[in-house]
């Protein structure tokens, strides 16, 4: 109180409202240190993000968004707690649902929304589309169609920054869904006998498509589900306890202690995909219930204004000008151009000096 | 490995026990087990770990214990490897090589005999080799260790134990083959024989018997499979006017129907008889000798492709 009222940024300390339950380890404090800077920072991510997939639903309605696209509005605490705990040497892979977490990790709201729209200048030059955005400029690794492949590709990943002998970590995230595949064993073994630096994220939002925990996995406790590894559950749905866990987590692993698994318990608000009403496997009731309960935009939201770091107009002037560089973003996009003719040849191989791709007839035309 | 200290090997069986097929002899000694990995029997884990740690930038080499068992990880070949510079627009690579023995072994039945040629080379973003000899071996591995892509390198159980001369310059350390260039193991005139791993040796022997038999075969040795030497393909046809292609592997959209088109589309006003393929059978690997014998090509079949191309 006394700091944010001095207008500095002195430190702040918050007591987490759900407990972190761990399997093998100790849990961290309930106590989060933080700062107003840090707070203000978070919502402003967080409402970034929120209004990005929303305006991602709305091009996908109107047509302009081709395919698949997994909207991650509700589990924004994950991807800005997370990256509150970690530096761009630490490495993330993903699912499909990746929009925010290439936002997170330092990515521009033009380049999604020119990806989307399958523009030259989105991130992946228009050749991924949602499903597919990467940085290798600061570790991120998308973005990954294949259920659960993510799983072992992350332990990889580790397996290089164990190799170097980097003091850094990987977070490897993939839903309750995919924590059901068979590779997620494997690539866990294999991380706990070589000591591998890689954290094991479930997302659990409590549906794989439409089939609910309950109906899926005969132990819904995924962080317990390394069972020879150590693992914790927090609150997926504040960015603090998030970065509290990742924090310990993180520190986990680069310790040398080897491969953590953490279950963050969040909610999507959006059905599976844009395919998908998300109302026939749950109640309206449900989503309303968690919107006004447990809406991690809203958790921050409301510390802000408790500790007196933010009025309600800054936080009103703030939404406003991330509105407009949402709205910036889609005009942005709209007004991109198509990739050129010459792009379908080019990143099949690196150096492809002298490969030749045959066209649809028995044309051959040069890789680029 | 001495070269590049990026580059490892992972794999069942590689360290300790030196290779299932002794492939890595030695190599845990000289390099250490950091750099020489033993895996637990996990294929689809240990692909895709290795997959990671490409994309991070190291150069793994991963050893299948045959391609058989790639199946249980082929996605992460496919998917994960082959695709990952392409989806990300060069943002993000996967230099790294899968290798091991494919193709018909002997007496092991259905499950572990089959040829996974034209399987790999049918996916954009991989190169396929196979070598027949000693050269081969020692001169496209280390390419393909070298290539910044994902390389699908198909060896051949039955060659492990067969002996090749070699000269000088192939055991020099410089020594490298280039990717993409087919090799003209024996130059004829009447007929072409195209062929890769173990064979390219079936064709050699037909070639000779042929060669007595007043008929001049050409062979030649794909040696890469993705990108196929077409170029090479060609000119020999047209050269030679006839065609048969020679696999282990099954007839239908095998590695021969790629062959017979590339002689089609390019030299079809050069062809003097229709191009012939000679593949295995069409049925699983049995297991009982005299089966499996019925279910491979021989160097019989071969020599009577060529002459009814001579329309003998």
């Amino acid at each position: 109180f006394a700091a944010a009222a001095a207008g500095d940024d002195a430190p702040i300390e918050i007591e987490l409202m759900r407990p972190f339950v761990t399997h093998k380890c100790d849990p961290p404090s309930q106590t989060v240190t933080t700062s107003p800077s840090e707070l203000r920072q978070m919502y402003r991510d967080m409402y970034l993000m929120r209004r990005l997939e929303i305006a991602s639903d709305v091009l996908y309605k109107s047509k302009f968004i081709r395919g698949f696209c997994h909207l991650y509005d509700g589990q924004e605490a994950i991807c800005v707690g997370m990256e509150a705990a970690l530096t761009y040497d630490d490495c993330i892979i993903t699912s499909y649902r990746d929009h925010c977490t290439y936002l997170g990790r330092g990515g521009s709201i033009e380049k999604v929304f020119a990806e989307l729209l399958g523009r030259e200048t989105g991130c992946a030059l228009g050749k991924g589309g949602s499903m597919h955005m990467y940085m290798k400029e600061t570790n991120f690794y998308g973005g990954n169609g294949i259920v659960g492949a993510q799983q072992p590709l992350g332990a990889g990943l580790a397996f290089a920054q164990k190799y170097r002998g980097m003091p850094n970590c990987t977070m490897t995230l993939y839903g309750d869904g995919a924590a059901n595949q068979g590779q997620l064993s494997e690539a866990m073994n294999m991380a706990a006998l070589w000591d591998l630096p890689v954290v094991f994220v479930c997302e659990n939002n409590h549906y794989g498509m439409g089939t609910s925990v309950e109906r899926s996995s005969k132990s819904g406790a995924y962080y317990t589900r390394g069972d020879y590894v150590p693992g914790m559950k927090a609150d997926g749905m504040d960015a603090l306890a998030v970065k509290q866990a990742v924090a310990y987590a993180k520190e986990h692993c680069v310790s040398g202690k080897g491969p953590f698994v953490l279950e963050l318990d969040t909610y999507r608000y959006h059905g599976h995909s844009m395919s998908d009403p998300g109302s026939t496997y749950r109640t309206r009731d449900e989503v309303s219930g968690v919107r006004q309960e447990r809406d991690p935009v809203d958790r921050i939201r409301k510390l802000l204004l408790e500790y007196s770091i933010a009025e309600e107009k800054d936080i009103k002037t703030w939404e406003k000008e991330i509105r407009k560089q949402i709205d910036a973003g889609v005009e942005f996009a709209k007004s991109s151009s198509v990739p050129a003719d010459e792009a379908l040849y080019q990143h099949v191989l690196v150096d492809p000096s002298g490969i030749e791709a045959r066209t649809v007839s028995a044309d051959f035309a040069p890789l680029r | 490995m001495e070269r590049d200290q990026n580059v490892f090997v992972l794999g069942e069986e590689v360290g300790a026990y030196h290779g299932a097929y002794k492939i890595t002899k030695g190599l845990i000694d000289r390099f250490g087990e950091d750099r020489v990995r033993d895996t637990p029997i996990t294929e689809a884990g240990f692909t895709g770990i290795s997959v990671g740690a490409a994309m991070h930038g190291l150069r793994p080499v991963v050893e299948f214990m045959t391609w058989n068992f790639a199946m249980q990880a082929i996605d992460h070949i496919v998917n994960s490897a082959a695709k990952i510079n392409y989806m990300s627009a060069g943002e993000i690579t996967a230099p790294m090589v899968f290798r091991g023995p494919n193709g018909a072994a002997a007496g092991v039945g259905a499950q572990h005999s089959q040829c996974f040629a034209a399987w790999y080379m049918s996916v954009p973003g991989l190169k396929v080799m196979a070598p027949y000899s000693a050269e081969d071996a020692r001169g496209l591995l280390k390419a393909a260790i070298r290539d910044p892509n994902p390389v699908v390198f198909l060896e051949n159980e039955m060659l492990y134990g067969e002996s090749f001369p070699v000269s000088a310059e192939v055991l020099s350390e410089d020594f490298v083959l280039p990717i993409g260039q087919a090799k003209v193991e024996r130059a004829g005139t009447d007929v072409t024989l195209v062929s890769f791993s173990k064979m390219v040796g079936s064709c050699l022997k037909a070639a000779e018997a042929l060669a007595a038999e007043g008929i001049s075969a050409e062979v030649l040795n794909l040696r890469t499979l993705r990108p196929l030497d077409r170029a090479s393909i060609a000119a020999s046809v047209r050269k030679t006017g006839r065609l048969v292609s020679v696999e282990e592997g099954w007839p239908h959209c095998g590695v021969g129907s790629e062959i017979v088109s590339v002689a089609v589309e390019e030299t079809f006003d050069y062809l003097d008889a229709p191009p012939e393929r000679i593949t295995g059978v069409d049925v699983p690997m049995p297991y009982a000798e005299n089966l499996e014998r019925a279910a491979l090509p021989g160097v019989a079949d071969i020599i009577a492709a060529a002459k009814r191309q001579m329309g003998q």
